[in-house]
Order: structure tokens, then C-alpha cells, then sequence
């Protein structure tokens, strides 16, 4: 027995893979018709083959839970999601478009302020925005980039386009799994490869290191760039080491640095090394505890001191996510026009304010249709999905909004697209996402494709992996 | 090289090959047991000793017999030495150094951690456990090819071959333990027992040599008929053997000599080649083995404080400088 297209049904969903039922899309038919030529158990086979190449690997991810931290295996689903290659050039524009806006937006709002003053922007927004660091006013990074590393969230609707769901410009993570995704796939399913010509991903920690190096506050060929982690309970050490060890730099924690006369040294075995540029994976308010959190033993003492004087280059810098606010991000069409004087390419998703008084009253009325997100969690956490939620939910949602209303917007439920995840027995319609990883330093990248996440569970548009959430392997493909 | 970088390779490079050795030792001793008559003096009880677990044992368990003992010293994670803690160890110090070993090396490591894992079982059978433990030799020498012909030999390299070497100098004195244990003494009231134990006189010896697979290299080199002295002075002293200790202080010398402020730990290494030259084996086997091989363990501890003193330690200079 092998697959069967014709009862694949994605109902009214936009399927990466099919059109309607029988009938894949002209991008992924050679994969389509290889995988109908294997038979139920070769399938099962290539799948036990992921997940033992993923246990050897070693990829995984941590859980935190009140029984400890569990260090779990990355879940990956063995049939790649395809986009095509012209449909992704304009995406990928419109990635770098949107990032080169928020970076003027950051680096005004902690210097001149012209957006606030222009009143495009209202000013109060950033008083009470939780990532405003006060700290960082005045400063000017490196040619004025403060987010050079950006995660995107990007959903596809029915129409089939993409749609941006948030910015991440504090840590965004998750770029490790999409490369060993595709290592993965090139272990398991190296046929797949024969009838296609699929972007090469591989240069993007290549990618990474020229971005760092051009952030170091000495001109040099080889900067020391390293890469900060919390440590190896973080949920993304695995990402950490691994980004270290793919731009062979070293992977330190707070306690490895020391910051002397405004200077950041590593402690090495021969003493103090100098450091140019620190990937810090680490949040603002635990870098540095003479400045932040004064309990934080992550951080280094001095870090701030240091980098205020331009002595070290932080990326991102501190600060940069007062950009990664679901509040802001209404504003960021309206950056795009203001600062660039473009149209912006990848529309937002339809967002309502809670601080205007109309749009709040449509909120509160329509909680259960509604998607409530709160404006500075990630990760998933903390939502309202209204079509799900009970009574006593929405109640409860509604007294936290009314508190707090700078704190929360809401959307319409939008639909994911879907794509086909192999079950126990056929293939079925699972939602997908996608998190391309845009680069600013003196030049813009976008990867080709990003992290597609999977929300395993029927029906369901969690995919967070923290969440049970899965993955895929993301090609762009040249029709 | 960042110093808690150095500290986790050697770390990694250690727990390897204490994995191996234990395995090793564990093997060759039951194979010697099964040779051995029955009522010999030699028993369970004195691989605990050797290992040097015999308090974590009596806490746990009351009788001594094989099933109970291979399990304190396989799979026991209570055990801070047994073969499965020495493996969780070092994937865990390779898991958080993977940015400077080579990525088919933290696999290596992760896969054995997981057949360990999945394989062990407290009814496991004599020939499954021989074959786990050919598996775990199999694969520590498959890393020490991967690191020795895939890894730049810089600094990161020079840590993981220091503390492979001390590790193994330190297990092979504890070989030398073993080859010490007098087989006669629960037979020497009885000569006509005495004429019975003549064939397995040599045999503990021979044994000790075939765990280090170093039989085949006394062969070539003494000569001579198995002989309590000339074992111990083959493992002792040898310098082209790579488990005698000879071999392993000159090899720790060289990787020293491609690091910065070496020269206490060097001095410490003298020292200790010092102990291993000058001794007189003939009138050590005969009397005063075991209280040699206990000054040789503490003089090869003093290297790994200096180690630690020099390179792992930058915290506490820092604080001295100031």
C-alpha cells in the first residue's frame, strides 16, 4: 500500500504541497509521485531513519518543567515543505525591507525621537513599552543597526500569501534546526535531491560571522567574535554550541568574561584574551547586573560600561527589542512608508489596539472570535484563542485587558496553511509556519526558506515545540 | 582557549578512557576467573578494591558476588565510577564542547551513551556483557582515531590527550594491583593443593597483560617467560608501550610542551618519572608492591592538582593579582 493523494483533503486551507485533492502543485509533483512509489513500510523506515539520525546527532531542545529540565529530541517531519522560488524573492525583499525599518525606528526612537515628534507613532507607546531600556539613549551603534539578527514569523493565509505574525529581534532562535533539518533530510532521503534544484542553506553561519565581524569596534580581519549563552540549561544551548562551533568561535557564559577599564576579555589559559563582538543569547535584563537585573549571575559586570563607550560590539543590541513589541508592530507599515518612503511588501496581519477607545470596544465584543496576544510574550504563552476559549476565559481576558490596555492587541483567528505530515497510516493536513532568519550588518541577508514549524496535533495552530510542535525541512525551488 | 573549555576536553578525555579501562578490566577479570580453580583467594571482593569503591559498595549492597559486582561497577548510577557514569560524564562535557571537538565526535560519544543506555539490563547473560563491553573498548578507541586523524592537534587536542594519558596511567598502576594479589596463600598449608595451583602461576600476570593488550608487545620485547618483575617493569618503565605508564608520562610531556606556563605540571610529571625509574622492581614484587602503587596513585594525582592549578583555576589568579 502506498499513499494515496486523492483522500488528502486540506479543506478550505492553503496546502504548501496540493492544490485540491489529487492534484499537487506543480512545484512538488516529482516529490509527490517518488513518495507514492514507496510502499507503506519503506516509509515507515525512512521515519524511524529521522528520528534515530536526530538521536545520534544529538539534536535537541530542553523542556522546563516541575520535574526538572528534560532534554528532548527535535521532532522533525520526513516530507519537506516546498515554496517557490519566485513567490520567496519577493518575500525575502520584503523581509529585509521590514528589518531595515525597524532599525531606523530603534535607532530613532533611542536617539532623535522624529518618529514620535512627526506623530506617526504615539509617544506613550514607548514609555510603557517593557523592552524601552533607558540605558541606551544616545547611543549609536555601528552603522546605526541595533537588530542584526531578526526571526520572522510568517503565516500563509487561504490566498496563499504570506502574511507577518511578529518580529523577534531579542534572541530570536531556532536557525540551527532549520540547517540540521536539512542535513537530515540529505542522510535519510539523499533521492529526494536528484530531481531538484533546491537553494543551498549552508551559508548562513558564514553568513552570521561577516555580520558579527562587521560590528567589531576595531577594523580587523579576524575579529574575536563569541557567542554569549546562559548556559547549558538554556532551552536553546544546543543552538548556542552549535552556532559557535559552525563559525568556530568560542562559546562562553558570563562567568568566562571579565570586563577591565571599559574592555571585555575572555579568561583564557594563557590570561586575559580580548573580545571584539559577543552573539549575546542572553536577555537585556540579565546581561549586565551593575545595569540590569542586579541579581543576575548569567551577565557580566562592566558589559554596558563597555559597550556604551564602543569598546565591544553586542548583537542585538540591548534595547533592540523595543521593536519586539506585538504593540509596535501595528506601527510597522507605517515606519516603512515614513522612513523609507516605500510601500511596505509583506502586509501585516490585521491587528486591533487596546489603547484606542473603538478599537478596544470591537475587542471586548467580539473576545470570541478573536485571537488575544499579550504584548511582550513569546514562546505562545500567555494567549487567548477565542474560538476555544471558555466563559470564564474570556471574562478573565477582558478584566486584564480593561487593566492594562497597552499591554495586549488582538487579531482575527487567521488561518495557517497546512502541508502534508506522514501519520500512522497516510499522509494528513497539519498547520504550518514559517521563521525565515534575516541578517543587517553593512549588508542585508535573508535565509533561503527558514524554520517551518509544525503543529502536530490535528486541527491545532500551536507550533511551538516547547508545546509539542513539529518541523520540517524547507525547500525553494525554481519551477 | 577559554580555561572551563579546557577543563570540560580534559574532562571528556578522562572519563573516556576511564570508560575503556574499566571495561577493559572488567573483561580480562572475569575471563581470569573462570581459568582460576575454584577457592582461590582472589575473588569479586578484589576487583572492588582495585577500582577503589569499596566503601560506595558496602554502603549498598551486603554480599559480594559477581552479578551484584558487575553491576555496581557497569551500570550502578550511584557509582560515580561506573562504566555508564563515566560515559554520562563525558557526553555531557562533550555535549557542552562541541564547538571546539569535531562533530563526528560528540556522535560517537552520544551513540554509545545511547546503546548503553538501551542494552543494559540487570539480567544480562555473560555473553551479552562481553559483548557490551567489546563495544564500549571498540568505541573509545574509534574516538581516540577520530580525535588523533580529524581534530586539528592544537590546544583543545592537547587537553583531551592530558587527560587521556593521566587517566591511563593512573588505571594501568591499578593493574598493577591486580598482578600483586598473591594467588598462593589459601593454599600453602596444603602442599599437595600447592602442586595443583603450579599451572596458574603466571597466570594472573598474563592476564594484567592481556587487558592492556599488551601481551603480545611483552612478548617482543622481554623475551622471556611471563614474570611477575619483568611485567611490572614493562608497565612501569616502557616507553613504546602506549598504556605503560613509561609511554603515557613521556606522551603527556610532549602535548605539555605545546602550552603556555607548563612548567609546573612539568615538574610534577618529572617527579613521578623519577618514582617510576628509580625503583627496584626485583625486592617490590616480592614485598612492598601495594605501598609503592599507593605513592606512584598520589604522585599522578599531584599532576592533575597542578592541572587544575594552572590552567582551570584563572578565578582564583585574578583575584591574587588584584
Amino acid at each position: 500500500m502506498s499513499i494515496s493523494w486523492k483522500s488528502y483533503n486540506p479543506g478550505e486551507f492553503y496546502d504548501e504541497l496540493i492544490s485540491s485533492p489529487g492534484y499537487p502543485r506543480k512545484v512538488a509533483r516529482k516529490l509527490t509521485k517518488y513518495l507514492s512509489s514507496l510502499s507503506h513500510v519503506e516509509l515507515q523506515q525512512r521515519k524511524a531513519m529521522v528520528e534515530h539520525a536526530i538521536k545520534t546527532m544529538g539534536i535537541s531542545f530542553t523542556v522546563y518543567s516541575e520535574a526538572g529540565n528534560i532534554d528532548r529530541q527535535w521532532p522533525m517531519d520526513l516530507v519537506p515543505r516546498i515554496i517557490n522560488q519566485t513567490k520567496w524573492d519577493r518575500t525575502s525583499d520584503g523581509l529585509k525591507q521590514r528589518l531595515r525599518a525597524l532599525n531606523c525606528f530603534i535607532n530613532d526612537v533611542y536617539n532623535d525621537g522624529k518618529i514620535i515628534k512627526d506623530r506617526v507613532v504615539p509617544g506613550d507607546l514607548l514609555k510603557k513599552s517593557k523592552n524601552y531600556r533607558k540605558e541606551c539613549a544616545g547611543m549609536k551603534p555601528l552603522h546605526e543597526v541595533w537588530a542584526h539578527i531578526c526571526g520572522t514569523d510568517l503565516i500563509r493565509d487561504k490566498d496563499g500569501e504570506f502574511y507577518v505574525l511578529e518580529d523577534n529581534l531579542r534572541v530570536p532562535s531556532g536557525v540551527s534546526y532549520m540547517l540540521e533539518n536539512r542535513t537530515v533530510t540529505k542522510r535519510v532521503f539523499p533521492e529526494l535531491f536528484e530531481n531538484y534544484d533546491i537553494q543551498p542553506i549552508t551559508d548562513y553561519p558564514t553568513q552570521l560571522f561577516d555580520t558579527l565581524a562587521a560590528i567589531s569596534p576595531k577594523p580587523k580581519d579576524y575579529p574575536e567574535v563569541v557567542v554569549l549563552t546562559p548556559g547549558i540549561y538554556n532551552s536553546a544551548y544546543f543552538e548556542h554550541s552549535f552556532l559557535a562551533q559552525q563559525m568556530g568561535c568560542e562559546l562562553v557564559q558570563g562567568s568566562d568574561l571579565h570586563v577591565e577599564d571599559d574592555y571585555v576579555f575572555m579568561k583564557t589559559i594563557q590570561g586575559l584574551a580580548p573580545v571584539d563582538v559577543i552573539y549575546r543569547r542572553i536577555d537585556d535584563l540579565f546581561l549586565d547586573p551593575e545595569v540590569f537585573n542586579t541579581d543576575s549571575a548569567l551577565g557580566v559586570p562592566g558589559l554596558m560600561r563597555a559597550w556604551l563607550k564602543g569598546n565591544v560590539g553586542l548583537a542585538n543590541a540591548p534595547g533592540a527589542g523595543v521593536a519586539d513589541d506585538k504593540v509596535v508592530y501595528t506601527y510597522v507599515p507605517k515606519m516603512i512608508k515614513y522612513y523609507l518612503d516605500e510601500d511596505p511588501i509583506l502586509p501585516n496581519v490585521p491587528s486591533f489596539l487596546c489603547t484606542d477607545k473603538l478599537q478596544l470596544q470591537h475587542v471586548l465584543k467580539n473576545l470570541d472570535k478573536l485571537v488575544v496576544k499579550p504584548a511582550n510574550e513569546s514562546g505562545g504563552y500567555g494567549m487567548l484563542i477565542g474560538p476555544q476559549s471558555t466563559q470564564r476565559q474570556r471574562a478573565e481576558f477582558a478584566r486584564r485587558i480593561k487593566a492594562n490596555p497597552r499591554e495586549y492587541m488582538a487579531q482575527p483567528l487567521i488561518s495557517l496553511s497546512t502541508a502534508p505530515v506522514l501519520g500512522e497510516s497516510n499522509m494528513e493536513p497539519r498547520h504550518v509556519d514559517l521563521r525565515p532568519f534575516c541578517l543587517q550588518g553593512s549588508k542585508p541577508y535573508v535565509t533561503a526558506g527558514g524554520l517551518t514549524r509544525v503543529a502536530m496535533v490535528k486541527g491545532s495552530y500551536v507550533v511551538n515545540s516547547s508545546q509539542g510542535g513539529g518541523s520540517k525541512d524547507t525547500w525553494i525551488v525554481r519551477e | 582557549m577559554l580555561s572551563s573549555v579546557a577543563e570540560r576536553v580534559y574532562w571528556l578525555g578522562r572519563y573516556l578512557e576511564r570508560a575503556e579501562n574499566s571495561a577493559r578490566l572488567l573483561k580480562v577479570y572475569s575471563a581470569m576467573l573462570f581459568d582460576l580453580p575454584r577457592g582461590t583467594s582472589l575473588d569479586w571482593s578484589t576487583l572492588i578494591d582495585i577500582v577503589g569503591v569499596n566503601e560506595g559498595y558496602k554502603e549498598k549492597y551486603q554480599e559480594v558476588d559477581e552479578k551484584l559486582v558487575v553491576k555496581h561497577l557497569l551500570a550502578d548510577t550511584d557509582n560515580p565510577n561506573s562504566i555508564f557514569n563515566s560515559l554520562v560524564m563525558a557526553r555531557e562535557n562533550a555535549r557542552t564542547t562541541r564547538e571546539v571537538i569535531p562533530s563526528e565526535a560528540w556522535e560517537q560519544v552520544n551513540a554509545i551513551y545511547h546503546v548503553l543506555k538501551d542494552k543494559l539490563n540487570p539480567r544480562m547473560g555473560r555473553a551479552a556483557r562481553y559483548s557490551l563491553l567489546e563495544e564500549i573498548i571498540t568505541n573509545s578507541q574509534r574516538l581516540e582515531g577520530l580525535f588523533i586523524s580529524c581534530m586539528s592537534h592544537n590546544k583543545a587536542f592537547s587537553f583531551i590527550e592530558l587527560g587521556r594519558k593521566l587517566e591511563r596511567a593512573d588505571m594501568t598502576s591499578r593493574l598493577v594491583d591486580v598482578g600483586s594479589i598473591n594467588l598462593l596463600p589459601a593454599f600453602s598449608s596444603n602442599p599437595s593443593q600447592r602442586l595443583v595451583l603450579e599451572p596458574y602461576e603466571n597466570i594472573v600476570w598474563m592476564n594484567v597483560l592481556r587487558c592492556l593488550g599488551a601481551f603480545q608487545a611483552y612478548r617482543q620485547q622481554v623475551q622471556n617467560r611471563v614474570s611477575g618483575n619483568a611485567v611490572v617493569s614493562f608497565l612501569l618503565q616502557n616507553e613504546e608501550f602506549p598504556r605503560s605508564i613509561g609511554f603515557c608520562l613521556h606522551e603527556l610531556v610532549s602535548q605539555l610542551e605545546k602550552l603556555p606556563n607548563n612548567e609546573d605540571v612539568i615538574r610534577a610529571i618529572a617527579r613521578v618519572k623519577r618514582i617510576t625509574r628509580e625503583v627496584d622492581v626485583e625486592s617490590l614484587v616480592d614485598r612492598g608492591l601495594l605501598e609503592f602503587i599507593d605513592e606512584l596513585q598520589i604522585s599522578i594525582a599531584d599532576i592533575h592538582e597542578e592541572i587544575t592549578r594552572v590552567w582551570f583555576n584563572l578565578e582564583i589568579k585574578l583575584k591574587e593579582d588584584s
